[in-house]
């Protein structure tokens, strides 16, 4: 029914809104859970074995602990955080902050680096490892590139501007290469008005305390990126959680306090405010937008979308998920996103009505006192959203866009083919490959490095304890063979350390099978 | 130990040569890629990583057992407790197994026969 109504009113057909729904999570088998908890609780109590032993004495304690005069005060390292960081994290920290040495394109350098200590201490061999595929880096559209043909233009801006901006927006920092970066980007995202911002996680977290504040009401998804429940909390509005893209739980949510009103006075809330994403970094999933929509116009309320992974790098000319799901960019309140993911530069961008764009010119923290942006970036970003429009006079844009929604689309399939649970929409490029338990999470990662792949693995803090993770970023810039050589590397090391838990029947591509016999149960 | 931990495949090339005695080759031939139903038999799983011989196969189960429970992050000394322990406590558990479950079992069928050849008796004793 109320998906009836968004086809009604915004432009959506019914194929492309039944396509990209997303498929529910596939869960692992039991024993799995059962296996993860035993092995932290195992490394649990040697953590605290490890802990008695620095106690008593007989262990040298290389982590921060108080002095002796402030023992008899209130515990600072005693909380589960800092358990789990002393005893859990440093044993295995070479897996993370690993030393890049050059540019992060679809293949990198890395540094050599060895601990003589088991990992409180590191040095370096001096050896670089060249050529390690990246599978890491958010470099969707491969616009982190150093090719000095297409850098011409930042190479110029940079003798015209400088480096630096030295400046605030509202100050002397607001330069003419600000203004056309602004006047792009509006044009790219079909609305009125755009402004951008030095940094991407400071344009959620400064912004949103200038949007709403007491009084009002934030509606905001159980797996929101950090920055946004920053500005939520900055901003002193109410905020209430709903279960992650659950248009059910958010319909409830948004009925209750239509009708109950704030909490002891019952006043009607001064503004209702949904925030949602584009793409969930940690999952791959993609927002029902279609449907927030609907319930958006039916209870009058806001809608806040965080395009951070999805511009640029969904759609079919790469205006992200509003182009995705065909629906009218002038529904969507605030689309924010940043410049980081797909344009290989930095900092971020709020649109929508030049009313609100010109209320957070005066109002947002980070106009009034976060230094602008400085040339050569907005440069890089002026080339890369031309390319990609196609405002440059070659296909060149167009051609990443269709490059990267093959190659997602090949290295989806390829890994649920093999066996992997696999988290996401379909046209993510965010893949998430579940590994569950710890001790596969850190072998994984240094087998995947001994081949010379390089991947992100995110394990407790970041991720539900359960469910340990390594997350592909497929790219544009990536060749097939590139992706069949990490493939194949996926399927070695997934059969030396047993990762493919996926019990779901898929019945491959007929291009890729060569013999025409079925075996049932082999 | 010092640097980064040796990966198995290292420790499983310098396999010493026992290849003569255990010539364990389990390859079979790869299924067919479009295997319609998925299943996690070990079976498999042998199929397709090619082991040499029983020391690699032995090597490999090891290395499962160290990422499951979990002991692969721990430092060797630290491991070794750990396998002390749980072999010891497996130890007992064969032990007292083989000590007391013959018994068990025969007093229990001992009891249960009881029970049931008892029955006609009884009620025959009854009737005369």
């Amino acid at each position: 029914m109320l998906v009836g109504e968004s086809l009604k009113n915004g432009q959506g057909t019914d194929v492309s809104s039944r396509c990209h729904k997303h498929e529910p999570f596939e869960q692992a088998p039991m024993y799995v859970a059962v296996l993860t908890y035993l092995g932290f609780g195992i490394v649990t109590l040697f953590g605290y074995l490890r802990d008695f032993l620095r106690a008593v004495g007989l262990e040298k304690c290389n982590i921060a602990q108080e002095r002796e005069k402030q023992k008899d005060f209130v515990p600072l390292y005693q909380d589960f955080e800092n358990f789990y960081t002393r005893n859990l994290y440093m044993r295995v920290r070479d897996n993370w902050n690993r030393p890049i040495c050059s540019l992060p394109g679809p293949v990198f350098d890395l540094m050599e680096r060895v601990s003589d200590d088991y990992n409180w201490t590191f040095r370096f061999t001096g050896k670089t490892i060249h050529n390690v595929i990246n599978m890491g880096s958010y470099n969707y559209l491969g616009f982190a590139e150093n090719n000095a043909d297409f850098l011409k233009t930042v190479a110029d801006k940079v003798r015209q501007y400088g480096v630096g901006v030295c400046s605030t927006r509202q100050e002397i920092g607001n330069l003419s290469i600000h203004e056309e970066l602004e006047q792009l980007v509006a044009n790219f995202l079909g609305v009125e008005s755009a402004m951008t911002y030095g940094m991407g996680f400071a344009t959620n977290s400064m912004n949103i305390p200038a949007l709403v504040g007491r009084g009002c009401l934030i509606l905001s998804d159980e797996l929101n990126h950090t920055s946004l429940i920053l500005g939520a909390r900055l901003s002193g509005a109410t905020i209430r959680v709903f279960k992650h893209n659950n248009m059910q739980s958010l319909e409830k949510m948004l009925k209750e306090a239509v009708c109950s009103g704030q909490p002891r006075t019952h006043r009607p809330w001064k503004k209702i405010l949904i925030v949602v994403e584009g793409i969930y970094s940690m999952e791959g999933s993609v927002v029902l937008l279609p449907e927030v929509i609907a319930l958006k116009k039916k209870y009058k309320a806001y809608l806040y979308l965080d395009e951070a992974h999805s511009i640029g790098a969904v759609g079919q000319t790469g205006r992200g998920v509003t182009e995705l799901f065909n629906v009218n960019p002038a529904d969507v309140d605030v689309m924010m996103g940043t410049f980081t993911k797909s344009f290989g530069a930095s900092g971020g961008y709020i649109a929508g009505k030049k009313e609100l764009v010109d209320y957070l010119r005066t109002h947002s923290h980070s106009a009034v006192y976060a230094t602008a942006m400085s040339p050569p970036a907005t440069e890089q970003i002026i080339r890369a959203m031309k390319c990609i429009m196609g405002k440059d006079g070659s296909t060149e844009g167009l051609r990443r866009i269709r490059q990267l929604a093959e190659n997602t689309k090949y290295f989806r399939s390829r890994l649920k083919e093999m066996g992997f649970i696999i988290y996401g929409n379909n046209d993510s490029p965010v893949v998430p490959v579940l590994l569950y338990m710890p001790a596969k999470v850190v072998a994984f990662a240094r087998e995947m490095l001994a081949r010379k792949i390089g991947v992100v693995v995110v394990g407790f803090p970041a991720t539900p304890i359960t469910e340990a993770r390594a997350r592909f970023c497929v790219s544009a810039a990536h060749t097939r063979d590139m992706l069949n050589q990490v493939l194949d590397c996926m399927n070695e090391v997934g059969d030396l350390l047993c990762l493919k838990f996926s019990r779901r029947k898929y019945s491959p591509q007929p291009d890729l099978c060569d013999e025409t016999d079925f075996e049932l149960d082999s | 130990m010092a640097g980064i931990e040796v990966r198995p495949s290292q420790r499983l090339s310098t396999v010493p040569l026992m290849q003569g005695l255990f010539s364990f080759s389990m390859r079979k031939q790869t299924p067919p890629m479009h295997r319609i139903f998925r299943t996690l038999h070990l079976r498999d799983l042998r199929a397709r990583m090619n082991f040499k011989n029983l020391r690699e196969y032995l090597a490999w189960l090891y290395y499962q057992y160290l990422l499951i429970t979990g002991i692969y992050v721990l430092e060797p000394w630290e491991k070794s407790i750990f396998n002390s322990i749980l072999f010891s406590a497996i130890a007992m558990v064969v032990y007292t197994s083989y000590v007391f479950v013959p018994i068990h079992v025969r007093l229990a069928l001992e009891f249960f026969l009881g029970i049931f050849g008892g029955q006609p008796e009884s009620t025959m004793a009854l009737m005369t």
